[in-house]
């Protein structure tokens, strides 16, 4: 086409113009891009910067090891053990299906299992890693190592779990551990962040729970970078966690696992206590039970099991358990009386079997009476007649102050479960509880240990201990803590006379030492052993007058949650007391023929530190005791180790 | 004989051409290539795969051709350009009958060796065919409403084709690449006026069937301009583009993180990291002063292509070589402005940049179309 020149020219003209035009609105918008790029850049660079730290750190929680136990001479009592577990990376294994089928060939896999596990892998990210089985077997982790090539994606991982090598020697003082529960963290306020860890393992029962803080020690973390799928590209720094303080507590397991297997059978508790430092050196509940079980999460068959026992066995009957302390309470009432001069140790009574008191009979055991009585004899021979007449002049509110004094009716603070106040009744007390005012036959079951009063083993062993050495022991069932001992309790001078002390002493030595004491068939022979002590047996139920026409029902022939509890207390070597005893067989009839030979053989195994020599017991028990001795000897308790009883 | 055939005869013959390309574009083009290699290197988290050295090799290729496109004289390349038009626009057709969904959109045509994007290529005929389409136009006739009326039908058909696959960014692209051309070539001003009024109005139209039966866009395309007009609306879902790119802007600060040290593309927080999204590690890694200067060349090539186009006499050279230049301005516009929070997210990669063979080739054979008309222009 023909074009003339100055067509063109225009043309171009125009064209430039447009050119320029749009060029410069070209220009114009970069400058906008770039206003935009340095507000974003320069003006706002402190707020995303932050923004894009957020995005990438993620901080992780190291779980601390938590402390273990030992007990006072150094014996593991409590500690972690590594626990083994299977787990599969989807994204490793890649066909699921072919690598579980594989590894259900190699150990026990259950179909609800794979499909658990596969609903689980389903849900998460696949690079997480989703558990197969946990507490398996080194046999099972080495056949699936061995068999790695075959199984990719499963690998054995390794993790700290409770066990407790003593097993159910301790159940009742350490407790156990148990992964933390929604109910566990409701009860929390403002719970530590490693609570959130699944499966994290805190104190459940007894001392693990008590002194959990102490045990569990403070989380570390790790600063990781992680991308935007939340897989973790490399750790930045950490922080070490502070482990859990270790704990020692301050009984013996050897004497603990005697004392545990002398009780096995009975429905009973005993507590060993240290006359001087208060140390608990054995504190038992019988029967027990495995706390391992516990710690692993405990079938439904076993737990079932444990509550349905008549006998208790997750009752820690050393201190939870309360019982009125029958016989063994004669001695705060005598002491009530002798301090407040109400009576001299030689004054007598007459005891004709029975007492009236306001216009109510009150019978003493021994339906023939014991006739006159002074105190050694009413203790030695447990009068009660006597501690009526002497009840009626001394009044309940001197008695209920003497056992306050000597530890009863009062919390002692000792880091288990459930530790029973008890009770040492007065006035006010049962004004508020009852609303009515005190009568005085009131006092007078008090003044036998019965009616209100209430006491649990460990305070009784409180009280023999105070009266052996007149000083408000207190009971101390940590020795140390990481290694720095724990200062002692209590200790000082009771105030009582010391004249008074010595004459319940001796009482109480000739309750065991006497021919005709209610003990003297659980005697020492043993010169520098011998031992004081109390019988107790306390009514689980009132004799009826009916009863009581007919004639005393023998123990033997009631059914076993109606006969009476056995108790014993003592103390000894009488000389130099060392060890404060207290026993209490639940339903085990008299306390002399239940309760003092089992304190006995107690005694003679804490003071001997192991098994005594037959020379100790009376001749006449010695074949018996030996036997005794054959059979306790190989007493192991029961420990199931992770892994041992895999189903 | 007409001024164009005179003045061609004192133009360079041969292998001397290569000495007249206009060099300072080409490197240029090359320097921003280079970025492009620098950033697929990093966010594969140092390393040359998958990115980098499939981008570098088809960039020689790319390069290569350009120079061979810029060696054949314009004129050839003029009597094209119907042709191309027509080919681009059969090609159109082919994707929306064979063409491979991917993403959601049908956009290639998998030719064996390389998937071909017909849009990508119909940004180019398109500006050859209207340059081409204003050269023949007598002057007088350009504003008359039939003559004007033609290329708007020209322009209109990809942009529905291309509308259709759907990939809403090219067709706006190819609409304000024809636009540009028209508004270049001298149509009057009130044709412009009344273009822009309508778009209002086509604006609003889109607003308003949105959720009824005759919905213009799809719901996606909805959801991203909802999520443009209000990124924090859904910080982890749709929003999540714009959120993370702005933080990954602001996070680079002046200076920025480094080479390789930018945690946001590193971690995979950034979308798109190695296509649409390059710009933001870029600016991450290096920071406002990294940031600025790959404006600035990308600005520089705009400078020296108007440049060259006012200086070229040839009717058809300059109103190519500025539709070029728009086109590609066009791209990287809009891809900062996106990555910037200040367009939504529309799917159009950083030019020579992003990673993405087709968009390359395409950009180099027009830069080639650039080169050829400087090369041969009249003297």
């Amino acid at each position: 086409m023909k074009r003339t020149r100055a067509e063109t020219d225009d043309t171009h003209r125009k064209l430039s113009r447009r050119a320029a035009l749009l060029g410069g609105a070209q220009l114009a918008f970069v400058g906008g891009l770039a206003a935009r790029m340095q507000f974003l850049q320069v003006d706002q660079a402190d707020q995303f910067r932050l923004l894009a730290e957020e995005n990438r750190i993620n901080i992780r929680l190291i779980p601390p090891s938590r402390g273990e136990v030992f007990d006072r001479n150094g014996l593991s009592l409590a500690r972690n053990a590594p626990s083994y577990r299977i787990v599969i990376v989807r994204e490793d294994a890649g066909d699921v299906d072919a690598v579980l089928e594989r590894l259900s060939q190699i150990i026990k896999l259950d179909a609800e299992t794979i499909t658990r596990v596969k609903e689980e892998m389903r849900r998460s990210a696949p690079f997480l890693p989703v558990t197969i089985a946990s507490d398996v077997t080194w046999d099972d982790i080495s056949r699936v190592s061995v068999n790695a090539p075959a199984l990719p994606g499963v690998t054995p991982e390794v993790g700290l779990s409770r066990i407790y090598p003593q097993g159910s020697d301790f159940a009742h003082v350490l407790g156990y551990v148990g992964p933390v529960s929604d109910y566990d963290l409701s009860k929390i306020e403002d719970p530590e962040p490693v609570l959130m860890i699944p499966r994290f393992q805190i104190g459940k029962v007894g001392v693990e729970t008590k002194l959990e803080p102490l045990l569990r020690g403070k989380a570390g973390a790790k600063r990781v970078e992680v991308n935007a799928t939340g897989r973790v590209m490399r750790e930045l720094d950490r922080r070490e966690g502070i482990p859990g303080s270790d704990l020692q507590l301050t009984i013996d397991a050897k004497l603990q696992g005697y004392v545990q297997a002398r009780l096995d059978g009975e429905s009973a508790s005993a507590v060993v206590m240290d006359c001087e430092s208060g140390d608990l050196v054995a504190c038992s509940s019988a029967p027990t039970f495995d706390p391992n079980l516990f710690v692993r999460g405990i079938s439904s068959r076993d737990y079932g099991e444990l509550t349905a026992n008549k006998y208790r066995p997750l009752a820690s009957k050393t201190v939870q358990g309360v019982y009125p302390p029958g016989s063994t309470f004669k001695m705060i009432t005598a002491m009530a009386g002798l301090e407040a001069g109400l009576i001299g140790p030689d004054d007598t009574a007459y005891c004709p079997g029975h007492l009236e008191v306001s216009g109510r009979r009150f019978h003493c055991w021994k339906r023939a009476g014991h006739g006159w009585v002074d105190l050694e004899t009413s203790l030695k021979r447990s009068c009660d007649v006597y501690y009526y007449d002497l009840a009626v002049k001394v009044g309940i509110e001197r008695i209920s102050d003497m056992a306050r004094k000597f530890g009863l009716g009062i919390k002692h603070d000792v880091p288990m479960s459930a530790v029973a106040k008890g009770l040492a009744p007065d006035m006010e007390w049962k004004a508020q509880t009852y609303g009515q005012s005190w009568r005085v036959g009131d006092t007078v079951n008090v003044s036998i240990g019965q009616g209100f009063m209430l006491a649990s083993p460990m305070q009784l062993a409180v009280m023999t201990a105070r009266i052996a050495t007149g000083r408000a022991v207190e009971p101390r069932l940590i020795k140390s803590v990481d290694g720095v001992e724990e200062p002692l309790k209590g200790g000082e001078p009771l105030g009582i006379n010391d004249n008074n002390l010595r004459k319940m002493r001796k009482a109480m030595f000739e309750v065991v030492n006497d021919r005709r004491g209610t003990a003297y068939g659980s005697r020492i022979i043993e010169e520098e052993m011998r031992m004081a002590g109390k019988t107790g047996t306390s009514q689980v139920r009132n004799i009826t007058a009916a009863e009581r026409r007919a004639g005393v029902i023998r123990n033997e022939d009631l059914p076993w949650e109606r006969r009476d509890h056995a108790l014993f207390v003592n103390f000894a070597p009488y000389d130099k007391p060392k060890y404060a005893v207290a026993v209490i067989v639940e339903h085990g009839g008299g306390g002399s023929k239940a309760a003092a030979p089992i304190a006995r053989d107690i005694t003679l195994q804490a003071l001997y530190g192991g098994p005594p020599p037959v020379e100790a017991y009376p001749a006449k028990d010695r074949e018996r005791i030996t036997e005794q001795q054959e059979r306790l000897r190989d007493a192991q308790p029961l420990v199931s180790v992770p892994g041992q009883d895999q189903a | 004989m007409s001024y164009l055939e005179y003045a061609v005869k004192t133009a360079p013959t041969g292998f001397r051409k290569i000495f007249h390309l206009n060099w300072a574009v080409a490197l240029l083009l090359a320097s921003v290539a280079g970025v492009g290699f620098l950033m697929l290197y990093s966010v594969a988290g140092g390393s040359f795969s998958p990115w980098a050295e499939p981008q570098m090799k088809r960039f020689a290729v790319g390069f290569v051709m350009m120079i061979m496109v810029a060696m054949v004289p314009i004129w050839f390349w003029r009597s094209l350009s119907g042709l191309a038009y027509l080919g681009t626009l059969v090609l159109l057709v082919a994707v929306e009958l064979f063409g491979t969904v991917g993403m959601g959109a049908q956009r290639w045509i998998d030719l064996g060796f390389m998937r071909l994007q017909p849009s990508e290529l119909m940004k180019i005929t398109l500006v050859m065919f209207l340059a081409a389409y204003y050269d023949w136009l007598p002057a007088r006739r350009i504003s008359h409403p039939f003559w004007v009326l033609l290329p708007v039908i020209l322009i209109l058909i990809p942009v529905f084709l291309v509308l259709r696959q759907p990939d809403l960014g090219t067709s706006i692209l190819l609409l304000a690449a024809g636009g540009g051309l028209m508004f270049l070539a001298g149509v009057h001003w009130a044709y412009f006026g009344a273009v822009i009024a309508s778009g209002i109005g086509l604006v609003t139209a889109v607003f308003q069937s949105r959720g009824t039966s005759w919905q213009l866009l799809k719901d996606y395309q909805y959801r991203r301009i909802d999520t443009f007009l209000d990124p924090s609306s859904d910080p982890l879902g749709a929003g999540y583009h714009i959120t993370q790119s702005k933080i990954a802007l602001g996070s680079g600060g002046w200076t920025g993180r480094g080479f390789m040290q930018g945690t946001q593309s590193r971690l995979n927080f950034l979308p798109e990291k190695h296509t649409d999204f390059i710009f933001t590690t870029l600016a991450e890694e290096f920071g406002f002063v990294g940031g600025l200067s790959l404006l600035a060349l990308y600005a520089l090539i705009i400078v020296f292509c108007v440049w060259s186009a006012l200086t070229n006499k040839d009717r058809f050279s300059s109103l190519l070589t500025l539709g070029i230049a728009l086109n590609f301005f066009l791209f990287f516009a809009v891809n900062m402005s996106m990555v910037m929070g200040l367009a939504p997210v529309v799917g159009v990669p950083l030019p020579l940049v992003s990673f993405g063979g087709s968009a390359m080739l395409v950009l180099l054979l027009a830069f080639g179309l650039m080169q050829s008309a400087h090369v041969h222009r009249p003297r």
